[in-house]
Formats: C-alpha cells, structure tokens, sequence
C-alpha cells in the first residue's frame, strides 16, 4: 500500500466507489421528474379552466411551480426528494427554485446582501446568464439569417 | 391523455439528465446549465416546439422549456421589434418565471432555516 503511484493510487480509488446503481437511479428519476411534470400539467389545465389565455397560462404554471419549489426546499421536504429522485427533482423548474433557497438558506449567516441575496444566484445566476445570453444571440442570429428576406 | 404524455415526456427528459449524472462527472448545476442549453438551441430550431405542444408540461416544466421560453421570446422580439426586441424577447417571456423566483426564493430563504442533517 505504501509503494503505491499516484496512477495506482487513483484507480485503487477508483475500484473502491461504490458504483451508482444506474438501473435503479433512472426509475427513480423518471418517477420523480413524470410527477412533477404531473403536478404542471394539472395546474396548467385548472388555470386554462379559469379562462386564462396561453401565454398567462405558461407564466402563471411557471410562477406556482417556483413557488411551490422555493416552499417545499424552505421546509425542508424537496431535499428529500431530491435524495431519492436525482435529476428527477433537479431538471424540473422547481429544482431550479430549489437550487435558490437552498443555498441561500445555507448562507444566511453571512447577511442578508452577501449570504442571502448573493447566495441564491451559485447556480441560478449561470443559468441566468448562459440562458438571457444565449437567447440574445438567438435573437440576433435570426434577424440576420432573415435579412434577406 | 395530456397528464400521461405530461409524465412521461418529462420523466423520460429527466432519465437523460441521471444518466449524465451517473456516467460522467457533471455536477448537477452543469447539468441544468446544459439541458438549459440544449433548451435554447433546440427552441431556437424550431425543434422544441412540437415537443412542446405534444407533452405540454412534460416539455415546458424540465429546465430546456425554460430555455425554448427564452430563445423563443427572442426570435418573436425580433420579428416584431428587430434588434431591440432580440434583446428584451427572452427575459421578457420568462420574467414571470424569473421574478418570481427572485421573490419567494429570498422571503423564504428569510424566513427557513436547513434542517439539520440526519
């Protein structure tokens, strides 16, 4: 064990991780992330049954869904979907919600400026700036692919 | 019929994302920037769109409708506004989804604490 290379010494590692049990992970997943989905889809019918139009629909699914995220990482329960369904409760919109409060949260001792309020963007602030910066580009690229016309 | 396309369009998009996070060493938040990312460029190729209309909130509640909302917002602020609207198009088609996160994900984060770890 002493005489070991750093190369050896990292497939040793390597051997000893457990390997996830990829089977089991994907149901979960396809379980967790289905009934989120679900759960908007339900909402996004109540709310066309309230007579809102497409676009309010689209806006307003997406607002309840964030909001119900924010509320159920804030009490503590989407952490333990999050535990059993992987990317099952982190690729919805509320697993976004999620990465806000959650490390927002974690950081609150630090203030409210540079805990709370710098805290909650870790991850959504890439999201938000690879997101509005590419849709720019989009944007642009299609005015001059359209140009002529 | 739409709650059944609903569950399994997004529980299949969701398998997608575990088996990237099992098999590669992608950390969940490259993940969501990814799947974001393929959202917008899908979006912007007129390819989300009938995925979209297929398994509704299947397709619009994973992070990628998020990005077919922006690159979507962006190509109809352009075509109406031109240069200035391939600037607002995006945010303004997610701001609902994005102000609210603002707010609720602050207030809460106010007013919870994490649970301890057990």
């Amino acid at each position: 064990m002493d005489n070991l290379t750093n190369k050896e010494y990292q497939e040793y590692v390597k051997k000893k991780v457990p390997k996830p049990d990829y089977l089991k992970n994907a149901i979960r997943a396809f379980f967790v992330g289905g009934t989120i989905c679900l759960i908007g889809q339900i909402i996004r019918n109540s709310l066309f049954r309230f007579g809102f139009d497409e676009k309010a629909v689209a806006t307003g699914t997406a607002i309840i869904m964030v909001f119900l995220g924010s509320l159920l990482t804030g009490l503590g329960i989407y952490d333990k979907i999050g535990k059993f369904g992987g990317a099952g409760a982190t690729i919805p919109i509320t697993g976004f919600a999620n990465s806000i409060v959650a490390s927002a949260m974690e950081y609150k001792r630090e203030g409210y400026i540079f805990g709370v309020a710098a805290r909650m963007f870790t991850i959504a602030g890439p999201v938000l700036v690879y997101g509005i910066g590419s849709s720019i580009v989009v944007g642009i690229l299609y005015l001059i692919f359209t140009a002529g016309r | 019929m739409e709650y059944i396309t609903a569950f399994i369009v997004g529980g299949l998009i969701c398998v997608v994302g575990q088996i990237l996070l099992d098999t590669t060493s992608l950390t969940p938040a490259h993940i969501i920037v990814t799947f974001l990312m393929i959202g917008v460029v899908l979006g912007a190729l007129g390819l989300y769109e009938p995925i979209a209309e297929f398994a509704e909130a299947g397709a619009t509640i994973p992070i990628p409708g998020f990005g077919y909302s922006l690159s979507k917002g962006a190509i109809e602020g352009a075509k109406s506004k031109g240069v200035i609207g391939a600037f607002e198009g995006g945010l303004e088609s997610t701001a609902g989804a994005t102000a609210a996160a603002v707010l609720f994900g602050y207030v809460i984060s106010v007013v919870s604490y994490p649970k301890s770890k057990s």
